[in-house]
């Protein structure tokens, strides 16, 4: 009756060889390593990166320990910090501006277990250092900025058609405009209507006031808000790249916050200045009179700047529009070609300006610039082909939608990114790291050490198998933990240690179900069948009550303890396995043969 | 080796009358901590900076505290923490009048005196954090106390789910008046630990009841009283071997772990021992008050045959 078929022999053995695989990572460590990546579209990550790499750190004779490609980026090992930021230095001093080159971190374990995707654990910022940040979007102040744009359109608006109006004003996010008489509120109503799709009106005769209020559509302030996140995060991306941070992770949390994390970095003041910093649009006109070559100096009043794809442009000094004057930059299509274009709003002031400076340039190109940190990048520079007027501007031609998408998130990256403020900072300091690293190593080392002791001295036989499945509880956790690549917080290297002080519950309930039954006066054989059976119900049911909680974990926490949930939840899956189904395999093994068996070792 | 060789079922429900006084003193004495003391809430939910700062030689707070008084700081909780050369800073929020940029302030006041100052650890929460956390904490704690009573509910049937719920309530209501008493420092680790006890000492209570239920279907001429004593008496071997085989692990966090999961691994050790004492004699005299019997389950016996052909 205790024989497993040979399937299930089969199966306990297949699933401890792949614990055994993807634990392996973890045992080879990690080297200091500097990661190059291509940060603009063109350029790749090929053999001919590899290459360049290769020599400059050869011609520096820093000894590298190995030069990896992989689909995004060239790795370079090296055995010391200290070879690592020379190189890093060297390398970005010899790369340029194209690339970026990150310090990280990366795996010692051989080619053929990255080749398996074979990973170590993905530690937290607690245990590697680093920086976590939660930033807070100012939405209502978006709100704000687009109510109070579409209220200087409307005045605009009146001022076109000729309908008389006494005021308009803007408190909080409503437009009151006032009229002097109900027809030319009407009017005004009929034109509103056609023209802010967006906003809902409601006429009102308060007191000898005629009135129409305005407020804004509950659809468009989702869109605004989504679009104010959407652009906040692709700014952070770009300034984050300055940073050269490698892995970093910037992350919607909830409708109006961001996470920024950046692994390994310790200068918070430059972090934070970064992140934190305003970009500046300029659209200005592109000199075309001039010919020019890389290098040489640029005509009296032009300057030089570089597109996104490293190509130069000359451009003039004069400024035609500076990046508050736009409102807002939407992805879209051509009515008339149905071409991927960019659709851009301008507000009452620069309106004006753009259809002067339209007018004078009809053939001309303009270039639209982004600046930060002093540094100015063409994001496009289209030919202007009329005049344009009503502040609607359209870019379109020799774009696909990708592009169309990039192009409209950046105008509106540098124009109107609603303000963020840090909420929330968790900085860990890469000593602090390791020692936390250590510990949770150590508590959990001889926490388990003290409960193997425990468990053999008192059940024998039957403790020794507990261990071995307490053991490959273990294995089969880290397994997981690195096959997913969860993240490993300090709280969760807790969970492990807590899992497995949980793990050996099932055990100790088989164990105890076995010596009652034999207490019973059963044979060894049906009181070890009957011990796993009758067990198996009960640790179910308390696993699974163990289980609501861990999720419940999972669903409300944050951060770190959230890191814990993730482990308790995975541990009660491989403890259930291997508690019932491995130590059950070994038993087996051990006894299931013996068809005589008038004692068993369990003390 | 066997600790536990019991003869006679132990008489655990006679003891009822005792057993409820206790922990009903245990517990009003809990809420009376609680409420007269309050929890001494960590940085995690009530706003503020917590700095760690190593420094090369030994440290002395009071001078650490004058450095800061220098820039306006003359509210700041100074302590060593953990060594004499490690520093621990803490700035409420109302003291914090520029955000986020506190610690860098801080640090650089720091240096001035020694440039050797390293930064070990900033923690920064905003108001709008502290606030979700404490509602995401107790949304959790319902959601698994509403989770755990449902599932209990399905499996047995809804005395035993309320039972083993209120038990464990119990439980965790005397970590906290702990945490009152003493004013350990209540963090979000804290509360993650409290989850864990919740989901954890549960388990006592399902292997106790799994007994019970199978005694009623085997003991069929026995009294509620005796067979929840049984019960009771032959899985308390399980019961306090489990529980020191999980304490060893919680013991070796609790001296090892570091200062971050030193309170963890507290509340986990008054949350096993009193999870121990909850499951046997809070639990089951609950469920005796409650009128379980017999009927509870033969109900559904019946049902099962029906269906069968």
């Amino acid at each position: 009756m205790n024989r497993y078929p040979l399937w299930k022999y089969l199966l306990v053995m297949v699933v401890i060889i792949f614990g055994f695989i993807y634990t392996l990572p973890n045992f080879y460590g990690e080297s200091p390593a500097v990661q190059i990546l291509p940060l603009r579209a063109n350029l790749k990550a090929d053999h001919a990166l590899l290459q360049r790499v290769d020599q400059a750190i050869r011609a520096a004779n820093l000894g590298a320990e190995g030069v990896v490609l992989d689909s995004t980026s060239v790795k370079v090992r090296f055995n010391s910090t200290d070879t690592q930021l020379k190189a890093k230095d060297i390398l970005q001093s010899q790369l340029g501006d194209d690339y970026m080159v990150a310090v990280n971190l990366v795996s010692r374990s051989p080619q053929w277990l990255t080749a398996m995707n074979a990973q170590p654990m993905y530690l937290g910022l607690d245990l590697r250092g680093g920086v976590h940040l939660l930033l807070q979007i100012d939405m209502s102040s978006a709100l704000e900025k687009a109510v109070e744009a579409a209220s200087g359109d409307m005045r605009s608006v009146l001022r076109e058609r000729n309908i008389a109006y006494s005021g308009v004003s803007r408190e909080g996010r409503e437009v009151t405009v006032r009229f002097r008489d109900e027809e030319m509120r009407n009017k005004a109503l009929a034109e509103f209507r056609q023209r802010f799709g967006n906003f809902n009106f409601i006429d009102k005769n308060a007191g000898n006031e005629i009135v129409l209020l305005a407020t804004i559509r509950p659809e468009e302030e989702k869109r605004i808000q989504e679009s104010a996140v959407q652009q906040n995060l692709v700014t952070l991306r770009n300034r984050v790249n300055e940073l050269g941070v490698a892995e970093p992770i910037i992350q919607q949390q909830g409708v109006d916050r961001i996470v920024v994390q950046l692994p390994g970095v310790l200068d918070t003041a430059h972090a934070k200045d970064i992140i934190g910093r305003t970009a500046t649009l300029e659209v200005r006109l592109v000199d075309d009179e001039h010919s020019f070559s890389e290098g040489s100096p640029v005509p009296f009043g032009t300057e030089m700047f570089k597109d996104r794809d490293g190509t130069a442009l000359l451009v003039k000094k004069n400024v035609l529009l500076t990046g508050e004057r736009i409102q807002d930059a939407q992805p879209g299509f051509d009515n008339r070609t149905n071409e991927p274009a960019v659709h851009i709003n301008l507000d009452g002031a620069g309106t004006r300006k753009f259809k002067e400076a339209t007018r004078e340039n009809v053939g001309k190109r303009m270039a639209i610039l982004l600046f930060e940190r002093g540094k100015g990048e063409v994001i496009t520079a289209p030919v202007i082909r009329e005049e344009i007027g009503g502040g609607r501007v359209q870019i379109s031609g020799q774009m696909d939608t990708k592009e169309a998408n990039d192009i409209s998130l950046l105008l509106r990256a540098g124009a109107l990114a609603a303000p963020m403020e840090i909420i929330e900072e968790r900085t860990v300091g890469p000593s602090l790291g390791a020692d936390n690293i250590t510990r949770g190593f150590q508590s959990t080392q001889i926490g388990f050490a003290a409960i193997a002791i425990f468990m053999i001295a008192y059940y024998l036989m039957f403790g020794m198998v507990s261990v071995l499945a307490l053991g490959s509880n273990l294995l089969l956790l880290v397994a997981l933990l690195s096959m997913l690549q969860a993240t490993l917080t300090l709280p969760g290297m807790a969970g492990i240690a807590l899992t497995l002080g949980m793990a050996i519950d099932a055990n100790v309930l088989i164990n105890e179900r076995i010596r009652e039954e034999l207490r019973n006066g059963i044979t060894p054989q049906a009181a070890i069948h009957a011990g796993y059976e009758n067990a198996f119900r009960t640790i179910l049911d308390s696993n699974i009550t163990t289980l609501i909680a861990g999720i419940a974990l999972f669903m409300f926490g944050s951060g770190a303890v959230r890191g814990f949930a993730v482990v308790l939840c995975l541990g009660i899956l491989t403890s259930m396995f291997s508690a019932v189904l491995i130590s059950r395999a070994l038993v087996n093994l051990i006894y299931g043969r013996k068809p005589r068996l008038t004692k068993i070792s369990i003390g | 080796m066997e600790f536990f060789k019991i003869k006679r079922d132990i008489p655990f429900m006679s003891y009822g009358k005792y057993t409820t006084t206790i922990s009903l003193v245990t517990f009003i004495l809990a809420v009376f901590f609680i409420a007269t003391k309050g929890l001494n809430f960590g940085v995690d939910f009530t706003g503020g900076t917590v700095m760690e700062v190593h420094y090369s030689q030994a440290a002395d707070p009071g001078r650490v505290r004058e450095q800061l008084a220098g820039i306006g700081l003359n509210d700041v909780l100074v302590q060593n923490f953990g060594s004499s050369h490690d520093v621990l800073i803490q700035v409420s929020l109302k003291q914090n009048v520029v955000g986020a940029n506190l610690s860098e302030m801080i640090l650089a006041q720091l240096r001035q005196q020694d440039a050797s100052v390293e930064m070990r650890r900033v923690e920064f929460v905003g108001p709008q954090v502290g606030k979700d956390l404490v509602e995401n904490g107790a949304l959790a704690l319902l959601i698994v106390s509403m989770g755990i009573a449902c599932y209990l509910w399905l499996r047995f049937e809804w005395k035993f789910g309320l039972a083993a719920v209120i038990a464990n309530l119990h439980d965790v209501v005397i970590i906290l008046g702990f945490f009152a008493f003493f004013q350990w420092d209540f963090s979000l680790t804290v509360l993650a630990a409290l989850l864990a006890v919740l989901g954890y000492s549960v388990n006592e209570s399902v292997v106790v009841f799994d007994r019970i239920r199978e005694n009623f279907r085997k003991m069929r001429k026995t009294g509620v009283a005796e067979i929840i004593d049984n019960a009771i008496t032959r899985t308390m071997s399980r019961t306090i071997i489990t529980h020191f085989s999980t304490q060893l692990v919680v013991t070796a966090m609790l001296f090892l772990g570091g200062e971050t999961l030193h309170y963890f691994a507290l509340a986990l050790t008054i949350g096993i021992l009193f999870s121990i004492y909850s499951s046997v004699l809070v639990a089951s005299p609950l469920l005796m008050l409650m009128g379980v019997s017999r009927e509870d389950f033969i109900k559904t016996e019946k049902v099962a045959e029906e269906v069968m052909p």
